[in-house]
């Protein structure tokens, strides 16, 4: 996984709320048996038209998009289904950080899993960040906090383990594979067997 | 000290090393359910550090997302005449990967082929008390059965097939206690649907959920699958129901339950799993179902619904709400009755089983789709189709002019070949009516087996408790 401690990019804001994973990647694209390329399926039928032709007006499509890091969503972005393409085609794109108030429990242990930091603010936060489009924030992981444009800090709840992950840009297999003889243990001292 | 309640219970069970403020806790797996869709990257991932799957004995392996419903005679030459070339790769992959990895795959020809959580607790590999995971959100399904089951990404299913455990936080807890005797053409659907309406798609994020009351002990096993399977659509990460008599009937004599002293050892160890008298929850919400209604929903998310005799909501203004009825091509303030629908959907993990195919069987025996319908039944196995045809299912289906189907996840999330068109307004049984979810374009109204009947007679979105 990449080492992220902190980075800094202009926002792109999707200003609509429960956008599920099925928009975020839809249901055909997960016929892929690698990750390679799947950026360019990201929102597929918001971003681009029966023709496959980039909708104009939508965020993501606008100019300079794929430089952006950051994404302000509306509340509840990523629920629906267990697809950890959601988060690999985000990634893939670009997106290091989804900010919102309400992020979905699967997709945001997912996002964590791959480098994709799940942000969550309170609401007064939220709505300047969404009224202001391409604002220039810093997302520190490190201390937990995200920065607006005029310097303002607010914290944010990210799990200690899932922190420490990111930041040495070490999976979370590896600290789960170092417990295998725990495991054993587990297994042969249960008083039933599956 | 306070007692404990069935999620508890469950999940002390299997912590293998507890959570510290540093680390999420080592949690035990004992079922792991496996199929082709959100597998390939995660054995890959074995193949190339060059671990092994830790406990192949524990895992199913079925496939159900991609795979097409018209009949395979055989996997080669039919593969490529049904299916795009990608799916067909995914399916191939996943036979190579059971193969490579030693896990037993019900693939085509087998008995027990279908929908993951059709044949988990048809085999009896679903039982009480057991966590089970599987990269598919509503694993939440076999959690009717007292077990703890949740939806796991990609990477984690590599993490339970490297070492049969994930790292996991211990989650919230819910109480919904439903009461009241359910009114004639009413179904399970109905109670899981209202409920999303009631708390919202958010409503269960962070808690798994319990569901209790006399409405839920006088359901059957189908019916407290289907509500269940919903769980993850108020986004909750689990939803149980305490194992009872009617818990232990289903699983006896099943082919992976437990036989002879062990049957009777696990039917005690299952019994004390129900919550203590005195447990405790984070939240509580009370449902009384007796005066509830067909629902469906209007909108694009499981959210958005409403009892089958009353208007769409106002318009509030809400940028949501109006997104979502731009979308579906409906009207604040009218009923979604007499709407006219393309396609009738019968299938899903939420509603594919014989309970399902029964109440649908009862209204089209003797009737006709209408002509400008196209209605296909999708059975949610080998073994439901193989029961469903033993009855006579099928024949009232077919000379009621639907389509009987091969089992799969079909329609559902428009995978395989089963789509709509753009456009089209499809009635399902299914679980998620999010915007294209069905194909492009197309337009889900969720609802009940009962009202998916209704409507495809009527040709219009229906009331089942009027059809004569």
């Amino acid at each position: 996984m990449e080492q992220l401690t902190q980075f800094t990019s202009a926002t792109t804001v999707l200003a609509i709320d429960d956008v599920d994973t099925d928009q975020i990647i839809p249901a055909r694209f997960l016929t892929t048996t690698t990750r390679d390329g799947i950026g360019k399926a990201l929102f597929a039928d918001w971003r681009y038209d029966a023709n496959g032709k980039l909708i104009e007006g939508f965020p993501l499509n606008e100019p300079g998009a794929e430089d952006r890091k950051i994404l302000v969503a509306g509340r509840n972005f990523g629920c629906g289904s267990s697809r950890e393409h959601a988060p690999w085609s985000l990634h893939d794109f670009g997106i290091r950080a989804v900010i919102s108030t309400e992020i979905a429990d699967i997709f945001r242990n997912n996002s964590l899993k791959n480098g994709l930091v799940p942000v969550i603010v309170d609401r007064e936060t939220h709505q300047w960040l969404m009224a202001n489009p391409g604002a220039e924030v810093t997302v520190d992981v490190e201390a937990r906090e995200i920065r607006l444009p005029d310097g303002k800090a607010v914290t944010f709840p990210i799990d200690g383990f899932a922190r420490h992950c990111i930041l040495e840009g070490v999976d979370q297999t590896g600290y789960l594979l170092q417990q295998q003889d725990k495991i054993t243990e587990f297994e042969n001292n249960r008083s039933w067997q599956p | 000290m306070s007692g404990q309640s069935l999620f508890e219970k469950v999940w002390n069970d299997h912590v293998v090393v507890p959570e510290t403020d540093d680390t999420p806790a080592v949690f035990y797996i004992d079922l792991h359910i496996i199929h082709e869709v959100t597998t390939p990257q995660a054995f890959n991932m074995l193949r190339e550090t060059g671990m092994q799957v830790r406990r192949p004995d524990l895992v199913l392996a079925t496939m159900d997302h991609s795979t097409p419903t018209v009949p395979i005679t055989d996997l080669g030459a039919s593969l490529d005449a049904v299916s795009d070339p990608e799916p067909a790769h995914q399916i191939r992959q996943m036979v190579k990967n059971c193969e490579e990895f030693g896990i037993k795959l019900h693939g085509f020809g087998d008995a027990h082929r279908g929908i993951v959580h059709v044949i988990g607790p048809e085999i009896g590999a679903t039982q009480p008390g057991k966590t089970i995971v599987c990269g598919d959100s509503h694993s939440s399904t076999h959690g009717a059965f007292g077990a703890m089951g949740f939806g796991i990404g990609t990477t984690e299913v590599g993490h339970v097939l490297a070492t049969q455990c994930l790292l996991q936080r211990k989650p919230k807890s819910m109480a919904v206690n439903i009461t009241g005797k359910l009114q004639p053409g009413v179904s399970a659907k109905d109670i899981i649907l209202a409920l999303i309406g009631k708390i919202g798609v958010d409503g269960g994020t962070g808690h798994v959920i319990e569901y209790r009351g006399e409405t839920i002990r006088g359901l059957n096993m189908e019916e407290r699958m289907t509500i269940c399977n919903m769980s993850i659509e108020a986004g909750a990460r689990a939803g149980m129901i305490a194992p009872d008599e009617t818990t232990i009937e289903f699983l006896r004599g099943r082919e992976q339950a437990p036989q002879g002293e062990d049957w009777d050892k696990a039917v005690e160890r299952w019994l004390s799993l129900a919550s203590d008298p005195d447990a405790t929850f984070d939240r509580e919400i009370d449902l009384d179902v007796s005066q509830l209604e067909p629902q469906v929903t209007f909108g694009t998310n499981p959210g958005m619904v409403v009892p089958i005799s009353q208007p769409i909501p106002s318009d509030s203004g809400d940028a949501s709400f109006r997104k979502a009825i731009n979308y579906m091509q409906v009207n604040a303030d009218q009923p979604m009755t007499g709407t006219r629908v393309d396609v009738v959907f019968v299938g899903s993990c939420t509603n594919s089983r014989m309970t399902d195919l029964r109440s649908v069987a009862g209204i089209l025996d003797g009737r006709k789709v209408a002509n400008s319908v196209r209605m296909l039944i999708v059975p949610g196995s080998q073994s439901v189709k193989d029961e469903a045809e033993a009855e006579g299912l099928d024949k009232i289906f077919t000379a009621a002019g639907a389509e009987w189907r091969e089992a799969g996840c079909s329609m559902c999330l428009g995978m395989n070949s089963d789509k709509l068109g753009k456009g089209e307004l499809c009635v399902s049984t299914s679980n998620r009516n999010f915007e294209g979810r069905q194909g492009p374009g197309g337009r889900t109204v969720l609802a009940s087996p009962e009202t998916a009947a209704a409507s495809a007679i009527a040709g219009v979105i229906a009331d089942p408790r009027e059809v004569a």
